[in-house]
């Protein structure tokens, strides 16, 4: 592990929310470094979600953010529409808790993966059409260039979640905000997309920030883990001391509410 | 076997479901599989991403045609072959969608869906506020539109909803993935206690195994179209047979702070479009043998020449 280049690739501070005056987020602080996975559990509605929008400027109508999120020596909260829309999907790609959000119905996987390879890579059609369909491979969907022809609806849950996957990593993004990536998918599929992430990591320097509720998840490749509630992150730290020795009641809760005991399904 | 009247609530017999694209080559999303729900059982049904288990449930709901194959609930046929019936409410079967947004109207008010679902059961005793409450949400959320709750909200919004029709067969099609984990075990519970007491049956679909060993009393494991083990939950869990289940359940990761990633599958994700000769599994099972690419091994309880019924059978 290089642990010595350390680098802040997102900074999360102070972040507060608030949609039609009611507050959601009430003061925020992550940080996301380059080559890590941070991990982000929490309450059902306790604001993860809300937490990535804020980041990629896709709040709900009416809602209002203050704070600073510092990414590349700007304030992505001060930066023009204009020039957000640069750095959204290229530089930072989000992938959505629910995959009917991140896919455009109407139009096949090979336009939604390589329009934006396109635009932001300025490569050509059949280099962005070879580049779409090993990526589909990474992501383990079957028949890759058959797979390019179609549309969502004809794909099943999981398959639209690994697609959408796709579609994040098309641009090679420095950042990725993941949320719930892997809850569609089996665990087994699941291990090979927490590895490609891993790789992802460890290869390209991509920092990610990794929303679940899987414990499991969070422990195979979260290098840190924050927690949670109401609004706030109530808990961040390394991995290994989060998970065993969590400090805040609620993480403990978390922990103790699993109703396999750790190990028990270890090969 | 046993006459309709008396049989399990659901069964579903050699059931093959096809995707049909123009174009396209024949998807055989659901390629035989045989299923059965008992009234007051919980029966949990897992498998690879993909392996057909949202389009067996759409199929039992009467929202896909089926192919070939027999599908009956209480006793009755549920889909005649190639035709689409289109209100499951009427046989007593509700279900809860894999995205919960197609369970809901965007456009109405959740309090007035769940409503709907009340007067379905002619149940004039309960409001949709009570129903909010026994999911979890506080009751004036009646008054929301579906994209004014967060991801695991509207997952308990889509079950109220459920629940408030009083089925006598529930699908939950990953009904909870959304939930943290202490919300998970409470509402799966939820789930299996009013079904379990109204004497309606669940069939469970989820890619949390945790889950499913914790409410359900049989699980049946689906591998590309098919089911290829079925078992009581805690037999399953202590001595699984079939291959695939097996690798299914090593993969599960540990939530013990380890950094240790899980074992894949080897091998292609296989295409339903294009399955294998055989048995389905053989090109990624460390145990294949060559009748394995030859003969499919078309039987249960587990669907694998290593553990077929009778020695004659191998021939
Ligand atoms: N459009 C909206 N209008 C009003 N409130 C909203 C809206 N969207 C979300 N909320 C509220 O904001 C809060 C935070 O929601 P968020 O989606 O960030 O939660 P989450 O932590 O991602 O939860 P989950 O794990 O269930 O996905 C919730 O209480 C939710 O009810
Ligand atoms: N409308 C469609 N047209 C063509 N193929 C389809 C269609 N819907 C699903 N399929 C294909 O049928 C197969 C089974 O899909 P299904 O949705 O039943 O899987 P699943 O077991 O529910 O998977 P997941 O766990 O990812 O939700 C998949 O290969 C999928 O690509
Ligand atoms: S039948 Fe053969 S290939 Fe199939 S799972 Fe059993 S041992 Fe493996
Ligand atoms: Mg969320
Ligand atoms: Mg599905």
């Amino acid at each position: 592990m290089t642990a010595a280049q350390k680098t802040a690739a997102l900074t999360i501070e102070g972040l507060r929310v608030s949609i039609g005056g009611h507050d959601v987020l009430h003061g925020v602080d992550l940080t996301l470094e380059a080559g890590r996975v941070h991990g982000l559990a929490g309450e059902s509605g306790s604001g993860k979600t809300m937490t990535g929008l804020a980041v990629l400027g896709l709040l709900p109508h009416g809602s209002r953010a203050s704070g600073r999120i510092a990414f590349g020596g700007r304030d992505l909260l001060e930066m023009p529409a204009r020039e957000l829309n640069e750095v959204r999907g290229a530089k930072i790609a989000m992938v959505f808790q629910d995959p009917a959000t991140s896919l455009h119905p109407m139009l096949t996987v090979e336009r939604q993966l390589t329009e934006h390879m396109r635009h932001h890579l300025g490569i050509g059609r059949k280099d962005a059409r070879e580049r779409a369909a090993a990526l589909l491979a990474k992501v383990r969907i079957p028949g890759p260039e058959e797979a390019l022809k179609r549309y969502p609806h004809q794909f099943s849950g999981g398959m639209r979640q690994r697609i959408a996957i796709a579609v994040a990593l098309a641009c090679e993004p420095e950042v990725l905000i993941a949320d719930e990536p892997t809850t569609a998918l089996d665990v087994t599929v699941q291990a090979g997309i927490l590895r490609l992430l891993r790789g992802l990591c460890d290869d390209l320097g991509l920092a990610v920030l990794l929303v679940t509720h899987d414990l499991g998840v969070m422990s195979a490749v979260a290098d840190e883990v924050s927690v949670m509630k109401d609004g706030l992150v109530v808990e961040t730290g390394p991995r290994g001391r989060v998970l065993r020795e969590p400090r805040h009641p609620y993480t403990r809760s978390l922990l103790d509410a699993l109703p396999v005991p750790p190990g028990e399904n270890s090969p | 076997m046993t006459v309709p009247q008396t049989g399990p609530l659901l069964s579903v017999e050699d059931l093959v479901v096809e995707h049909r694209t123009p174009g396209r080559p024949v998807v055989r999303a659901v390629a035989g599989a045989s299923l059965h729900v008992a009234a007051g059982e919980v029966v949990g049904l897992v498998g690879e991403s993909g392996c057909g288990k949202s389009t067996l449930a759409r199929a039992v709901c009467g929202l896909h045609g089926a192919a070939s194959g027999r599908i009956h609930v209480g006793g009755r046929p549920v889909t005649p072959l190639g035709l689409r019936r289109r209100d499951p409410a009427l046989t007593g079967v509700q279900m809860v969608f894999q995205d919960p947004y197609s369970s809901l109207n965007p456009r109405r008010r959740v309090g007035a869906q769940i409503a709907d679902g009340l007067r379905t059961a002619g149940d004039t005793a309960t409001s949709p506020a009570d129903l909010l409450e026994r999911v979890g949400l506080p009751r004036a959320f009646a008054g929301r539109y579906p994209h004014e709750f967060s991801g695991g909200q509207r997952q308990r919004v889509a079950i109220a909803r459920a629940l408030a029709a009083r089925p006598s067969l529930l699908i939950g099609d990953e009904p909870i993935s959304a939930l943290d984990a202490s919300a998970q075990a409470q509402v799966a519970r939820l789930m299996r206690d009013l079904a379990v007491e109204s004497g309606a049956g669940l069939l469970f679909i989820s890619h949390d195994l945790s889950v499913v060993r914790l409410i359900a009393d049989r699980i049946a494991v689906m591998y590309l179209g098919k089911v290829v083990e079925t078992g009581p939950t805690a037999e399953v869990w202590a001595d699984p047979r079939h291959p695939y289940t097996r690798a299914l359940l090593a993969a599960i990761p540990s939530p013990d702070g380890a950094g240790v990633l899980p074992a894949e599958l080897p091998g292609d994700v296989p295409d339903p479009a294009d399955p294998p000769a055989g048995c389905r599994f053989h090109p990624r099972c460390p145990f294949v043998m060559d009748v394995c690419r030859e003969k499919e091994p078309d039987f249960g309880p587990v669907a694998c020449w290593l553990h077929a019924p009778e020695p004659s059978s191998l021939s």
